[in-house]
């Protein structure tokens, strides 16, 4: 089982853990292929995925998870602001446990969220994104794409490109990545990189061919096509010919390199369709894996004690 | 219910006194007749009179905070006179001055009045701060003439930092007829952006948008050329950046009309803590890092910072029990100031008691114009009896403001008050006791 109660974030996780995780979400990966890819691991458990933030592929992916444990499931979705007009986050929660329930899966726009919530109530918090603080269960999916591609993490090189400064997703994944061995460049407008990347124990490089060179594999980042034109980001065009994932670019590159991509993509933007498409991107593993590490995680943090597969 | 009205007679026997203004540390008793300071050293009062065993206590001027926040009017929820007056006397300060930006502002003459009005049946001195601008919309300067008539003893908009440096000019110009200071909560609002916590290390690990130590420095300096340029008097507030600290130091070698305040949760915290995502820490301008709170400890030894202020700002439970994002900014901090900078700047910093009582007493006095010889016969008595070797926890019951929301409550405390005496009442702790 897990040291801790929740998964609020892989800042200081620990790292036998997500190895529990990943290896233990590749036993799940198997339930998936099978015909009938239902366990009645978490039967009797109740879960609810507490939305206050649109999201399509991250709560498909937890429901799917749910049901394929056979836990019972409900959701509720909020928009933020109706958050902040009506009925307090707190009185939210409390309303929610009070019908008792086992676990919550949380998506909030505010960094913290996740965490102020266990001062609420009582039941297990999973963290789906907590505004541009952590998204825990999406790093250890790529994390678990990259096990499967490699049969490793320690000593991959892993290049993250995009926005990093506004990105739950490179958080998690430079907190896991490095404490699970590999090394993490991070790249990207300069503007759209914390300034204070002491602590965090990557590398920044502002040349992409450089990093593309240097990495085994690119996690791509989303970059909001709001930012684009307005403030941070000059065009569309510029964008693309300095940090895009383009056909010419890695042709330009004598070398096999793993694409990944959290979605959704802007193809033309941040990636082309064709790299997207090709046999080098795993985006499509990484969304199958999506499943199975949210099953692992639910199956080890709601006392799952049957074991997997059982019928 | 701690607060009493003082007896006819009152004598404080056996205590040490500490005057701040005078330089002096000496045994004495003191005797109050009426309010008012009738005798110290050798006396002869009557036999009805209170005698207060003050015997390994410190008997010292009642403390001055430049800077709180009351509420009053229109968020009487949160706060109003009297019970901001009587958090202040658990903390040992009998004179405050008030922010204006309550609901409507503090921005004419008819509310000085309400304030002066309303602060006459209150226990400790509360003096109005009045607005730079008209509904502190940062634009159109305040009947500043007419207020300071009716009691104003400086004009700030806090809370809303005075954007158009032609605005401030004219502000600090003006002020010029009337020769109280100006003080400029300083922050650049482009700069700070959507900032809720310092921008360094911690921000970029909790993912919290930051708010760099720039928006505040290029803002003092802003004004700290300003009020060079006018001759006029600036106050600067709640320093919290070393950067800041720098540019003060560096004007106030030229001008003697600059003054700075800080407050103790600048002086105790440093930005890891807001790992907590503890809404009682979101204060504007945030908690820096361990590195400025150094300095600004180093500020205050040197004199380039010149008193303690708490920017006491109650909020209550709802609009701190909530998101990051969402909760108010601002803490409560009389009751606890005393403890507070007397751990961090006498115990862990080794300035001398004495320097730290003239950073809560004479200076803060000296910067607003208030009478600071308080230990002469006939005076009006504001004391403040103290403990400083004394350890405690602060806890919610050593609260008495309307609202709870400190960070500091569960954290251990060098230096207690112990008494507190304004005029014709009297404040004993029960607490800690």
């Amino acid at each position: 089982m897990l040291k801790q109660k929740h998964l609020l974030g892989l800042e200081g996780y620990p790292a036998e853990d997500i190895q529990t995780i990943i290896d233990t979400a590749f036993n799940f990966r198997e339930v998936l292929e099978r015909p009938i890819k239902k366990v009645p691991s978490l039967q009797g458990v109740t879960i609810v995925n507490l939305f206050f933030e649109n999201s399509t592929r991250t709560r498909i992916s937890f429901e799917l998870a749910q049901k394929r444990l056979s836990a019972d499931t409900v959701n509720f979705s909020a928009s933020s602001s109706s958050l902040k007009k009506g009925e307090s986050f707190k009185d939210t929660a409390q309303n929610i446990e009070a019908m008792k329930i086992d676990a919550v899966v949380m998506r909030h726009p505010t960094p913290g969220a996740a965490k102020h919530l266990t001062e609420f109530i009582d039941a297990i918090i999973i963290n789906a994104g907590d505004g541009t603080h952590e998204h825990p269960t999406q790093a250890i999916l790529d994390m678990m794409s990259l096990h499967e591609k490699f049969g490793r993490l320690r000593g991959l090189k892993i290049g993250i490109i995009g926005d990093i400064v506004h990105s739950r997703v490179a958080l998690s994944n430079i907190y896991g990545l490095t404490s699970m061995g590999a090394e993490v460049t991070i790249c990207g407008p300069p503007n759209l990189i914390p300034s204070f990347l002491q602590d965090l124990n990557v590398n920044y490089n502002d040349n992409l061919d450089e990093v593309i060179d240097w990495a085994d594999a690119l996690n791509v980042l989303r970059i909001q096509r709001e930012r684009m034109g307005i403030g941070l980001v000059p065009s569309n065009r510029e964008y693309r010919a300095t940090f895009g994932i383009t056909q010419e670019r890695l042709n330009k590159h004598e070398k096999e390199i793993i694409i990944m991509h959290p979605g959704p993509m802007n193809r033309g933007v941040e990636i082309d369709g064709f790299v997207a498409d090709s046999n080098q991107a795993i985006i499509l593993d990484q969304v199958l894996n999506g499943v199975a590490s949210r099953m692992a995680i639910l199956y080890l943090l709601c006392g799952g004690k049957a074991n997997v597969g059982e019928n | 219910m701690s607060l009493k009205n003082l007896s006819k007679h009152t004598v404080l026997k056996a205590g040490t006194l500490l005057d701040p203004y005078n330089k002096r540390t000496y045994r004495a008793d003191l005797w109050i007749k009426d309010g008012f300071i009738e005798s110290i050293g050798e006396f002869n009062a009557p036999k009805s009179a209170e005698i207060i065993d003050c015997k390994g206590k410190i008997i010292t001027h009642g403390f001055c905070d430049l800077h709180v926040h009351f509420r009053e009017p229109g968020r009487e929820d949160k706060e109003t006179l009297d019970t901001g007056s009587l958090s202040a006397m658990a903390g040992g300060f009998t004179r405050v001055c008030v922010m204006p930006n309550t609901n409507p502002p503090l921005d004419s003459p008819e509310m000085m009045n309400f304030i002066k009005e309303k602060a006459e049946k209150c226990p400790i001195h509360i003096h109005p701060i009045g607005a730079v601008t008209k509904a502190q919309n940062g634009k159109d300067i305040t009947e500043m003439a007419l207020m300071f008539k009716e009691g104003a003893v400086a004009f700030s908009d806090d809370g809303l930092p005075i954007q158009d440096g032609a605005v401030m000019r004219i502000a600090l110009e003006y002020s010029t007829l009337v020769g109280v200071p100006v003080i400029n909560h300083a922050e650049d609002e482009c700069l700070r952006s959507e900032g809720l916590m310092h921008e360094g290390i911690i921000s970029t690990h909790l993912g919290l948008p930051g708010n760099p130590d720039l928006a505040e420095s290029a803002m003092v300096h802003r004004d700290l050329e300003l009020a060079d340029f006018t001759g006029a008097k600036l106050h600067v507030p709640h320093v919290s950046s070393a950067k800041a600290v720098q540019h003060i130091r560096t004007m106030k070698r030229k001008n003697n009309n600059i003054t700075s305040e800080v407050t103790p949760h600048h002086l105790f915290f440093n930005d890891e803590a807001l790992r907590s995502y503890d809404t009682n820490l979101k204060v504007a301008p945030p908690i820096r890092t361990e590195s400025d709170r150094e300095v600004l400890i180093k500020a205050v030894k040197d004199g380039t910072i010149d008193c303690i202020a708490t920017d006491h700002a109650p909020h209550t439970l709802e609009d701190k029990e909530t998101t990051f994002d969402c909760a108010s900014f601002g803490m409560i901090g009389l009751e606890s100031a005393f403890g507070v900078v007397n751990k961090v700047l006498v115990q862990e910093s080794g300035m001398e008691l004495i320097d730290l009582i003239s950073l809560l007493t004479v200076n803060p006095r000296k910067i607003m114009g208030f009478d600071s010889d308080l230990f002469s016969e006939g005076a009006m008595a504001e004391i403040t009896v103290i403990d400083p070797d004394r350890d405690w926890t602060f806890d919610k019951d050593h609260i008495h403001s309307k609202s709870g929301n400190s960070p500091f409550i569960g954290k251990d405390l060098k230096g207690t008050v112990e008494l507190t005496i304004s005029t014709n009442s009297i404040y004993k702790s029960q607490i800690i006791k």
